[in-house]
């Protein structure tokens, strides 16, 4: 198991968006999480990553409890990930955003004064070819499509040192041929042996794609198993489609 | 006499070239809006001349105004940490404050309004630097090395993070860069540099009091800052080559000094106005202040 869910909550105010949830995540997998709006999906990301403090549970990663440790530390263990909405730095080049997310030791102010570290262009190539984005590397994050940023928000959370990589509707607003290519290269991901954990709205892009399934319907698990199974599942179908 | 007021102008602008740079670290690359900055200017002045007067050598006076300045620096972004945008600015202006208060109340030390006169001129290991040449020589080799060491955190894979924290701090820490620590050097390192900019101010200028770094100063160099260009080097030495030389210009009209002042400030806030109106990013910035 690489990453466990256990028995989480988290409270805004009088709404309950995670009620004791409890997921794990197998090694060389792919998870998804599928819900219908505000089911908590997406603060439940947020809750593994710390960004947004948890009321109760516990969170282990390979083994570690990493619920105490700030954000950023838990980045460090090897925790990549993305958000619904793409977040780039808009004033700097592909090639900024890969070599930081590439860098250990550039926070050191001495170091990098001193001496220009060289920085791996082999592996921002390689990152940038396994999404599939052919832009020059001076490109401004500001002058991609949207479609293009998305790709390059995959290739920088790809880029980063990581165990874990956790995509938050990778596919939401992109237009079907890009939808095609990212499911893709998840699956060639997959092959490569990444652990993905992965939010998705829609039930039918994780169906063919997912390892294990994990509704979510206001804050709690409703129901987990092999997509063919998830698809038939009474409470889902009730709880997500409605019916 | 020509010549002495060349170089006066000269002088002025290798100084503010250096605290104006040092600002831009700050506010332009790791997107701290500090309007508390003329504080370390003045931490850095009061610091040289008060230990300069107590015998301790110009050399060691003007490390100690710049590493003053920067702990004061580390200290404010510590304090603030919790505090961002509105806030953060009202917090940054109101240590500004407390250090003009401080050296106005502070009278057995700084001599409250009254100012400290008579700050001594430099003398490095008995070479004193006197004359208006031979102080513009000695600002112009520290202004250069001192920019040259910021050129080189700005322009090095630190200055790249500064900018992702400005672009994107939650972005950057899911990255697993600590952006606290980032901010936190930044702010030390703007306030070092400001810090030595204001003891090279201190020991020409010969007197200061709390007056001088009031928060007037600030409205100057946020202009030079911003007509430069926000996160543009060389943007902050054309601006402040332009806003040292422009009030100049009035001195050659004949106008009364009561009138001069405010009509120096109103000049300032005029350029500022059209190039905010114009070409919002400065001369040379590529970048839009939030």
């Amino acid at each position: 198991m690489t990453l466990g869910i256990k028995a989480v909550s988290k409270n805004f105010g009088g709404i309950h968006a995670l009620q004791k949830a409890s997921l794990d995540i197998k090694k060389g997998s792919i998870t998804a999480i599928i819900g219908p709006n505000g089911s908590g999906k997406s603060t439940l990301f947020h809750v593994i990553s710390n960004i947004i403090k948890k009321d109760g549970g516990k969170i282990e990663f390979e083994g570690k409890d990493i619920s105490e440790l700030a954000d950023f530390s838990i980045a460090r263990t090897g925790v990549a990930r993305t958000f619904q909405e793409v977040r780039l730095f808009k004033n700097l080049t592909i090639k900024d955003h890969l070599a930081i997310a590439i860098s250990v030791d550039d926070e050191c102010l001495l170091k990098n004064a001193i001496s220009k570290p060289d920085i791996d262009e082999a592996k921002i190539k390689e990152a940038l070819r396994l999404v599939n984005l052919d832009k020059p590397l001076n490109t401004y994050a500001t002058d991609l499509s949207y479609g293009q940023r998305k790709l390059l928000d995959l290739a920088v959370a790809l880029a980063k040192p990581h165990s874990l990589l956790m995509l938050d509707e990778p596919v939401a607003g992109v237009n079907p041929r890009l939808r095609k290519e990212i499911k893709a290269i998840l699956r060639t991901l997959k092959k490569k042996g990444e652990t993905i954990l992965l939010i998705e709205h829609d039930m039918n892009f994780v169906m063919d794609l997912a390892d294990d399934v994990y509704v979510l319907d206001e804050g709690r698990v409703i129901a987990q198993g092999k997509p063919k199974v998830i698809q038939k599942n009474k409470k889902v179908l009730d709880a997500y489609l409605g019916e | 006499m020509i010549e002495n007021y060349i170089l006066h102008i000269l002088i002025l602008m290798s100084i503010y070239s250096i605290f104006a740079v040092s600002y831009n670290v700050a506010l332009g690359y790791a997107g701290l809006l500090n309007l508390g900055h003329v504080a370390f200017f003045g931490l850095g002045a009061y610091t040289s001349a008060l230990l300069t007067k107590a015998g301790v050598p110009f050399v060691v006076a003007f490390i100690c105004a710049g590493v003053i300045a920067a702990v004061f620096g580390y200290l404010l972004v510590y304090l603030t940490r919790e505090l961002k945008g509105d806030y953060l600015v009202l917090a940054t202006l109101g240590f500004s404050f407390v250090f003009t208060s401080l050296m106005l109340n502070w009278r057995w030390l700084t001599r409250g309004p009254l100012g400290l006169p008579g700050i001594a001129k430099p003398n490095i290991f008995g070479l004193v630097i006197k004359g208006n040449l031979m102080y513009f020589i000695f600002v112009l080799i520290i202004a250069a090395i001192c920019l040259y060491i910021m050129w080189r955190i700005v322009s090095s894979p630190f200055g790249r993070l500064l900018e992702a924290t400005r672009d994107d701090e939650l972005g950057l820490r899911v990255l697993g860069k600590n952006t606290f620590n980032l901010k936190a050097k930044a702010m030390t390192v703007s306030a070092f540099f400001a810090g030595l900019a204001g003891s090279l101010f201190a020991h020409y200028i010969s007197y200061i009091d709390p007056g001088t770094f009031y928060i007037m100063e600030i409205i100057l160099i946020l202009s030079i800052v911003i007509i430069g260009g926000v996160a543009s080097f060389k943007g902050s030495i054309v601006g402040t080559i332009i806003l040292i030389l422009l009030p100049e210009l009035l001195r050659f009209l004949s106008i009364s000094s009561s009138i001069l002042g405010p009509l120096r400030q109103m000049l300032y806030a005029v350029v500022l106005l059209g190039l905010l109106m114009y070409r919002p990013r400065g001369i040379f910035g590529r970048v839009d202040l939030e």
